[in-house]
């Protein structure tokens, strides 16, 4: 038995600009080929042939672009090249899928590292009534987008940092946080989005405080 | 140079290693046949080999099998073995039936996916199985002359290491290996539809995948994949091609009581599946520590699958082995390995 190869279908777009937005951290800017829903992810490639690698977009559905936020791994096979793209390049993605899209309120999102695009997408496209949003890094630097989250969400906007203090942010991580929470409000839909360690923890937390399996959606980036 | 792995290498990786050894290409097959049809662990057994193709071998490369560190026995005789992979463990469950004799191996230590229902998603991802570590699950186990099956259903998501999956299938299946009839395997996925594509355009062992609810919403409370891949592009993806007549493609049903186990269910599973030539297997849940989730009773089971049959869906209850020692198939768990000190990265 033979097939032929058949795979998600990639069209070329262009790099509008690369940003460095934080140590080893970027925010990508393409011109937007399609529509999408906030919390849909693309998958992307530089060459054609490659396994393409998947990226929540991390820009608001009325904007002209599509942007992405990606993280460097030092050893990965495409994210170090990401970061050398310069206006004008050209990558292949994706349309947008995926089901994340949080659509429930009230709601609490939770995010560490670039799991937080999404959100980001979501604030962008007007979404930000009863959210609370906890946030972990590991450095200050590590909350991207903090400026719009702040102005928009206001004090429902939670940071925890376990490497640095300063900046009103909350020290230390953000699962010890819910450790210590008497009840975590049962009706609340929780989204929860970035390293499976991350989701794996705080799904555990959240059940053992009471919280129904099934207010809590979680998108993995494995 | 740090010594490689030679077991686990396919018949054209072999023929890279005895090319940059100098030595004759030829050699390649007549490691192959060293290493996995006479089963042997040392180059020095390479009897058909010169003395200095055996000692460059031994100075470039190690064949990586190892035994057993123990196992436990359930009551109805099946056996889940630890195996050691560097610092880490991995479990493969032994299945002897009357009719046949199966081996579920794992694919990964530990997993990324995070299943609600699992216990090997609590231990979080520690790593990728190579294939020479995945096939001595298999080369190493004391019952291997007695196997007949072999599933991909232990520790991890076979797709999301499917290099070294597709590889060891490879060997499994290959006349130069152990010359396995693709028939005699069955591999499980959640539904990585990517890699799962691969799988079904490169190997041609059966393919299980878990589906556990017919409904998006639903699903994505139980597997957070389904927000990624969900249900539609899952069935779409498995719709583009054709199984033939030999190829068996099964979903797999894991019932939890109140939740996946009413007549709306019925109704979803028998419009999602339509059309596709499949059985479907209903699992009993065995329970896992501080889990949300109970398992439906037996009769609700009984009813379900005479519903879905009535229906023209095949299905059937399969059999639950080794509750005891939590080592049914996709629920194997290393209670005693579960994650604590490992560094977060948040
Ligand atoms: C649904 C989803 C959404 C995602 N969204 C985002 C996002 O918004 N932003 C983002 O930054 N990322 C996101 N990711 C992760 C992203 O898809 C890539 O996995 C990530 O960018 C790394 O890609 P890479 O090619 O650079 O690394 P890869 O080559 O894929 O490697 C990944 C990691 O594995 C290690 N590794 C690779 N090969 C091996 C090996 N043989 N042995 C041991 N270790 C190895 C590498 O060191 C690296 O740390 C998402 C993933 C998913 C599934
Ligand atoms: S059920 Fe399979 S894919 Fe899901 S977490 Fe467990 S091992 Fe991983």
């Amino acid at each position: 038995m033979s097939f032929t190869r058949k795979r998600i279908e990639l069209q070329l777009t262009q790099v509008i600009d690369n940003i460095l937005i934080a140590d080893g951290v970027y925010y990508l800017k393409l011109h937007k080929p399609f529509d999408f829903k906030p919390g849909q992810v693309v998958a992307l490639s530089l060459n054609e042939n490659d396994e393409p690698r998947l990226y929540s977009i991390a820009s608001g559905k009325n904007e002209v672009s599509l942007n992405i936020l990606f993280d460097v791994m030092p050893t990965g096979q495409l994210t170090p090249t990401l970061a050398n793209l310069k206006p004008n390049d050209e990558v292949y993605i994706s349309a947008p899928f995926g089901k994340f899209l949080c659509e429930h309120t009230p709601a609490v999102w939770i995010a560490t590292g670039t799991g937080v695009a999404p959100f980001v997408s979501l604030i962008k496209s007007g979404t930000n009534k009863n959210i609370t949003l906890l946030h972990g890094a590991r450095t200050i630097d590590g909350f991207y987008f903090q400026n719009e989250f702040k102005e928009k969400l206001g004090d429902d906007y939670l940071r925890f940092c376990t490497t640095e203090t300063g900046n009103d942010v909350i020290e230390g991580r953000l699962t010890n946080y819910l450790k210590e929470l008497d009840n975590p409000a049962p009706e609340l839909k929780y989204y929860l989005c970035g390293s499976s360690q991350m989701i794996i923890d705080v799904r555990e937390i959240l059940l053992s405080k009471g919280v129904a399996y099934d207010k809590i959606i979680a998108e993995i980036y494995f | 140079m740090e010594k490689q792995d030679i077991f686990g290498k396919t018949l054209s990786e072999l023929k890279e290693c005895v090319t940059s050894l100098g030595l004759p290409a030829f050699t390649s097959k007549q490691i192959a046949d060293w290493l996995y049809k006479k089963n042997i662990t040392s180059f020095e057994e390479m009897l058909n080999l010169s003395k200095k193709a055996r000692i460059s071998l031994n100075e470039n490369y190690f064949i990586g099998r190892n035994q057993p560190e123990s196992f436990q026995e359930s009551v109805d005789g099946t056996k889940k073995y630890l195996f050691k992979t560097g610092d880490k463990f991995i479990e493969a469950a032994y299945l002897p039936e009357s009719n046949r004799n199966t081996l579920c191996v794992s694919s990964q230590v530990g997993c990324k996916m995070g299943c609600l229902f699992c216990m090997t998603a609590r231990q979080g991802f520690q790593k990728q199985l190579t294939s020479s570590e995945i096939l001595n699950q298999i080369a190493s186990l004391p019952e291997k002359e007695t196997l007949s099956n072999v599933v991909y259903m232990g520790m991890g998501e076979p797709m999301d290491n499917i290099d070294n999956v597709l590889k060891s299938l490879e060997i499994i299946t290959s006349e130069w290996g152990y010359a396995w009839s693709p028939r005699r395997i069955n591999v499980s996925t959640i539904g990585v539809v990517p890699a799962m594509r691969r799988f079904i355009e490169e190997s041609e062992a059966h393919l299980a995948v878990s589906l556990h609810s017919p409904f998006n919403e639903e699903r994505k409370q139980l597997m957070p994949i389904e927000n990624v891949y969900s249900l539609d592009e899952l069935l779409a993806a498995i719709r583009d091609y054709d199984f033939g007549r030999q190829r068996r493609i099964s979903f797999e049903y894991i019932m939890f009581r109140g939740v996946n186990d009413t007549q709306k269910h019925i109704d979803g599973l028998s419009k999602l599946l339509n059309g596709i030539r499949c059985r479907l297997n209903l699992i009993h849940f065995h329970p896992i520590p501080d889990s949300p989730l109970k398992g439906s009773s037996q009769s609700t089971m009984e009813w379900f699958r005479d519903k879905l049959n009535e229906k023209g869906l095949t299905a059937t209850i399969r059999r639950s082995r080794g509750e005891d020692i939590y080592a049914a198939c996709g629920l194997l768990s290393t209670k005693k390995l579960l994650k604590d000190d490992q560094p977060k990265d948040y």
